[in-house]
């Protein structure tokens, strides 16, 4: 999908936010869907199991209007954490302009993200796509939770953060962190319209 | 001395909300009733709220409301001063008379009277006397009558017996208001959220919020660059320390006000950046294009290329196209409103479509009715009788519009008036660029009629507008058609004006002819008047000639001579004669002869037909029944005296 269509003027963005289960992928979007107004988001499908972990994944189309003249729309997609449905991770990577990689803050947590994050850069390859070229940000999400359960961003960071891409501290539940993480990752994918890498 | 009332201090200017509406509706009950309604008024608020405005604001529509009015604005300060100068002068009885005949009298900062015994006293003196003479008082202050130190208790109770009301601290609502209204008055333009955040800020006075709108203008221009909601706050330095720890921890529960717009200038400035300026620009102008309902498929398709080379001249001639799209739908429209429904018209690609589709609106989808090629004036029989009317047919066509204008053709039914119109058309259109309407008058009223019923009488009298000669043949048929006698006026003047040919044909003399209105009788009298007489015999031979070349007979000349001299009235009749004797010919399966003509017209009757009683004249056979027998006198008409009498000496 090309991020940008100068024929039809559209920009669309893909924005896949990805992570192990129960970091808070959902309620990411959850709380971008609910500050969204009506006119302007499309009905969010949300293919949850009985106990709300995703089943297959969650969409979240936003309308943005028209921005310089180009319609933009985000399009805003989770993946399912759990190690069993990796072909779902893989499928909803297809395409995807950028990701958001919601991590957890937990100090207990910190091999399930090492892991899902080497399997974002092992299914991204699969895509042909060096996780180097994709745009990524970092979310450390739940830093609500009482400090001796979870590190600090600086720990965050040097734990799960090799390549120094921008990273947000949030707490997803409560909305903080969570439009910066957005705006972050926006403003990644749309440098490269600039770039001419698009189309 | 007296401060000037500043003309932008007025009530329209002052931006009402929840924390001013008492104050603002006294003050312009006052200023609209001075010295009746609150008398003084005292306003009193904090710094920067309005007190000033206010003011100023009744001051202005006091003026407005009775223009005759004396209007002293000043602060206290002023008034201590000129007080001062006045007693300095000696002339304090001039200063309190010139106070005394103030009607409203407006004074500013009262706090001020503290420590001043002598002006309190000076102040309670006039407003004793400016009360008694109902004279309106408006005071202000930063506080109210009775927190002012050290004022006479006199002046507490009489400044509050009046009405005392207060001016409070703008809510968001307001604050909101009075920064749009303040942007708008300096024409500078500001993202979505960028005020909503500076009148989040909780500026304790109107006089300071507008310190941060003029910080945002002023960073705007130097930065040429429009401020987002979000660098707001750094410029203003309102940044989170700012406002403490507080909303930090409150942030779970209190979202702010609204992070979806925020992220949205937010992503809107990245696009901005990102997306080539010249492409914004053409996608854009593609959208505004497409808005108003055109095709922009021209500039989508320069959307596509990479270097930015020419793009704002095609925009710009993209425009253009669709001005004068717009141009040609308007005047379609008003000519034809069906034909302006096309959808070339909305199509700038088109435009040379377009352009064709109006000009042939213009000139009329169907061009005027033509004279008819059957009538050629090379085969209009010209003799004594009609020269008159020929010769001022050719002036019109060596000089048209010029030297007989109207030219008017009078004679009886069937003596060529139709033919010399259409011939005269025939030659008129020969001429370059011609447009020739020739029609009887009849098919012109039609026309109209049927315009009328169209709903396109714009379209149908630019049919006509556009002709070089309008020839109408029959033109007392205009009789009782009221309307078409005046489109007719009209488009008689405009025609007339440029010059253009204007023929008509009548049966008489348009001075004589009923029923049409004056003016256009009088109009018609106005160029030539040429008569066409019952043909003689000249015309009569040349029609008679033409007619047998036309039915292949030999001509001879003996026939020729025989049927000229028989009378006529009429072209026509002549046509009729020969006619006869053509069909007569025929069945008795002999040529045309002289001889054989001779004997059809005059008859040779039958021996059974032969009346026992009656005698014969010269051609004229009456009945037992008196009636007239003869096959020719009794079917056609008959000639008149001179001739029979002619005819019988022959």
């Amino acid at each position: 999908m090309s991020l940008v269509n100068f024929t039809t003027r559209e920009i669309t963005c893909k924005i896949v936010y990805y992570g192990p289960g129960r970091s808070g992928k959902t309620t990411n979007l959850h709380y971008v869907y609910q500050r969204v107004p009506d006119q302007r988001r499309g009905r969010m499908v949300s293919l949850a199991t009985q106990t709300d972990r995703t089943l297959f994944f969650d969409f979240l189309p936003i309308d943005l209007g028209q921005i310089s003249g180009f319609t933009t729309r985000f399009q805003l997609y989770t993946v399912p954490g759990q190690v069993y449905y990796n072909a779902t991770r893989r499928l909803v990577l297809q395409g995807a302009d950028g990701v958001v990689f919601v991590g957890d803050s937990q100090a207990r947590q910190l091999d399930e993200n090492l892991e899902s994050l080497q399997n974002l850069q092992s299914n991204l390859l699969e895509h042909g796509i060096d996780i180097r070229t994709m745009p990524l940000v970092l979310q450390y999400n739940k830093q609500d939770l009482p400090r001796e359960l979870v590190l600090t961003p600086p720990e965050l960071d040097d734990a799960l953060n090799f390549r120094s891409v921008p990273s947000f501290p949030a707490d997803a539940l409560h909305g903080s962190g969570v439009f910066e993480t957005l705006k972050g990752i926006s403003e990644l994918v749309l440098k490269r319209l600039a770039a001419g890498s698009a189309v | 001395m007296t401060t000037a009332l500043n003309p932008k201090f007025a009530f329209e200017t002052f931006v009402v909300g929840a924390a001013n509406r008492l104050a603002v509706t006294a003050g312009r009950t006052v200023a609209e009733n001075p010295g009746s309604a609150y008398n003084p008024l005292f306003i009193y608020s904090g710094s920067g709220l309005g007190k000033t405005h206010l003011l100023m604001a009744i001051g202005h529509q006091a003026k407005k409301v009775a223009p005759g009015l004396a209007i002293e604005y000043l602060t206290l300060d002023e008034f201590v001063e000129s007080f001062h100068a006045a007693i300095a002068a000696g002339q304090g009885d001039a200063f309190r008379r010139r106070f005394q005949g103030v009607d409203v009298l407006l004074v500013d900062d009262v706090q001020f009277l503290t420590n001043r015994k002598e002006m309190q006293a000076e102040l309670l003196r006039l407003t004793e006397t400016l009360q008694q003479a109902g004279h309106q008082i408006v005071l202000t202050s930063d506080r109210p009558p009775s927190e002012i130190a050290d004022l006479d208790e006199r002046l507490i109770s009489r400044f509050s017996g009046g009405l005392v009301v207060d001016i409070g601290v703008p809510d968001y609502e307001t604050r909101v208001a009075i920064l749009r209204r303040k942007a708008e008055e300096r024409a500078a333009g500001f993202q979505p959220g960028v005020l909503e955040t500076v009148a989040g800020a909780e500026f304790e006075n109107v006089r300071e919020l507008m310190g941060a709108l003029n910080r945002l203008i002023a960073f705007q221009a130097v930065n040429d660059q429009p401020v987002n909601a979000e660098a707001v706050k750094q410029v203003l330095g309102l940044s989170a320390p700012a406002r403490g720890a507080a909303p930090e921890a409150a942030a779970g529960a209190v979202p702010a006000p609204d992070e979806f717009s925020q992220f949205l200038t937010d992503v809107s400035v990245t696009v901005g950046k990102a997306v080539e300026a010249w492409r914004a620009r053409l996608a854009e102008a593609i959208l505004r294009w497409e808005g108003e309902g055109y095709r922009t498929k021209r500039l989508e398709a320069l959307l596509d290329q990479e270097a930015h080379a020419g793009v704002d001249e095609q925009i710009a001639a993209f425009g253009k196209d669709v001005e004068r799209l717009k141009e040609l739908a308007a005047e379609v429209q008003a000519l034809d409103p069906q034909a302006a429904g096309q959808s070339v018209f909305r199509d700038p690609e088109r435009l040379a479509e377009a352009e064709s589709v109006a000009t042939n609106v213009r000139e009329g989808a169907a061009p005027p009715s033509a004279p008819s090629p059957a009538f050629p004036l090379a085969s209009f029989a010209v003799g004594p009788s009609n020269e008159v009317a020929v010769s001022a047919v050719r002036a019109a066509i060596a000089q048209p519009g010029k030297k007989y204008n109207p030219l008017v053709l009078v004679g009886k039914s069937g003596l060529g008036k139709t033919h010399l119109l259409h011939a005269l058309g025939l030659e008129l259109a020969k001429k370059p660029k011609a447009v020739v309407a020739c029609l009887s008058t009849q098919d012109f009223i039609a026309e109209l009629i049927a315009a009328i019923d169209g709903d396109r009488v714009d379209w149908w009298r630019a049919r006509y507008r556009r002709a070089t000669a309008l020839l109408l043949d029959d033109i007392h048929l205009l009789v009782g058609k009221e309307r078409t006698q005046e489109e007719l006026f009209n488009l008689f003047n405009l025609l007339a004006d440029q010059e253009r040919q204007l023929v008509f044909t009548a049966p008489a003399d348009p001075h004589g002819l009923e029923g049409l209105e004056e003016r256009i009788r009088t109009r018609l009298g106005g160029g030539l008047v040429a008569e066409l007489a019952e043909p003689d015999r000249a015309v009569r031979r040349a029609v008679l000639a033409r007619q047998l070349e036309l039915e292949k007979i030999p001509v001879e000349d003996a026939l020729l001579d025989y049927l000229a001299d028989r009378p006529a009235d009429s072209v026509r009749s002549v046509g009729a004669l020969l006619q006869r004797v053509v069909t007569g010919a025929a069945a008795q399966g002999q040529p045309v002869t002289a001889g054989l003509a001779r004997e059809i017209l005059e008859g040779q009757p039958t021996r059974g037909e032969r009346r026992t009683s009656g005698f014969r004249t010269s051609g004229i056979v009456v009945s037992t029944a008196g009636g007239v027998r003869s096959r020719e006198k009794m079917v056609w008409d008959w000639p008149d005296a001179a001739d029979r009498v002619m005819e019988d000496l022959r």
